[in-house]
């Protein structure tokens, strides 16, 4: 596994970890009422395991095993799929800053513009990775 | 494919087919008489959706797919697997039911069923990742 998979896979797990606990929390707290502040971080709940979790790992696990050129660089354009982890988890902040911590409308708006780069970024990288065993 | 893998997938393709089931209860017309116990289960459809069948297919692949630890013990400690795919699906399953009941019958005191139900899917969750962790590294190379 590539060094840049094993950063995206972990990021993936610590969302997963902070998005469960809030999950977990928000449950408990339907039960058993005991913090009703803790609605306002039912986005963020949702930020971290959708885009976080899933997203993140499926890009991690994506640029580790999609097929791999015969000649260096074996994976085209790593660069990119830097930048698209980058963005990914700067936008993640900021939805969760748009939303939870209401920091306006524009701090959203941003954060999903942030989330649509990386995807872009991250298919670019990719693109080209898509192919056949005889390179079709 | 590890036993345990088996169990996470079998289990995600049938909380897939339950959460789809569901899902086509809760699209029919409000002039359907369905039981008010289902018209609450909105969130466990999501949950049913997003824990049952994504996580848990996910979690199955990362443990049969990821590079082994050693040869000795290539995915870690077996129990830790077993152990937090039980607590994971108990908590899932408790939800499945205290969530609608808690819903419907609010004045019956069933609220511990959620709050139990969100610790044992937090534990199972936790046990994963600790079990995940040390696998997110390069090719296993002997020695």
């Amino acid at each position: 596994m590539p060094r840049l998979s094993q950063w995206i896979i972990r990021a993936a797990l610590i969302y997963l970890l902070s998005g469960i606990t809030i999950g977990a929390l928000l449950l408990a707290h339907k039960g058993a009422p005991f913090l009703p502040v803790l609605w306002v971080w039912l986005p963020a709940h949702i930020e971290f395991l959708l885009m976080g979790w899933i997203v993140q790992l499926t890009l991690g696990v994506a640029f580790w095993i999609l097929p791999r050129y015969w000649q260096q660089p074996r994976r085209p354009h790593e660069g990119y799929a830097l930048i698209a982890f980058v963005l990914l988890n700067l936008g993640i902040w900021l939805v969760v800053a748009g939303t939870t911590f209401r920091a306006g409308a524009w701090v959203l708006f941003t954060g999903r513009l942030a989330e649509v780069g990386a995807v872009l970024f991250f298919a670019a990288h990719a693109w080209g990775r898509i192919v056949s065993r005889e390179g079709a | 494919m590890p036993t345990l893998t088996r169990w996470y997938i079998k289990s995600a393709l049938v909380y897939l087919a339950v959460a789809l089931i569901l899902a086509l209860l809760l699209a029919l017309p409000a002039t359907v008489n369905l039981p008010l116990f289902i018209r609450f289960m909105t969130p466990v459809y999501f949950h049913l959706f997003l824990v049952g069948w994504v996580t848990q297919m996910i979690f199955g692949v990362i443990y049969w797919m990821f590079p082994i630890i050693t040869r000795v013990q290539p995915r870690g400690n077996v129990q830790i697997g077993w152990l937090s795919y039980a607590l994971l699906n108990a908590g899932l399953l408790l939800r499945m039911i205290g969530e609608p009941l808690v819903a419907t019958q609010s004045a019956a005191g069933l609220g511990w069923l959620l709050v139990v139900s969100a610790l044992l899917q937090w534990l199972g969750i936790v046990f994963f990742v600790y079990l995940a962790w040390p696998r997110v590294k390069e090719k296993y190379r002997g020695g």
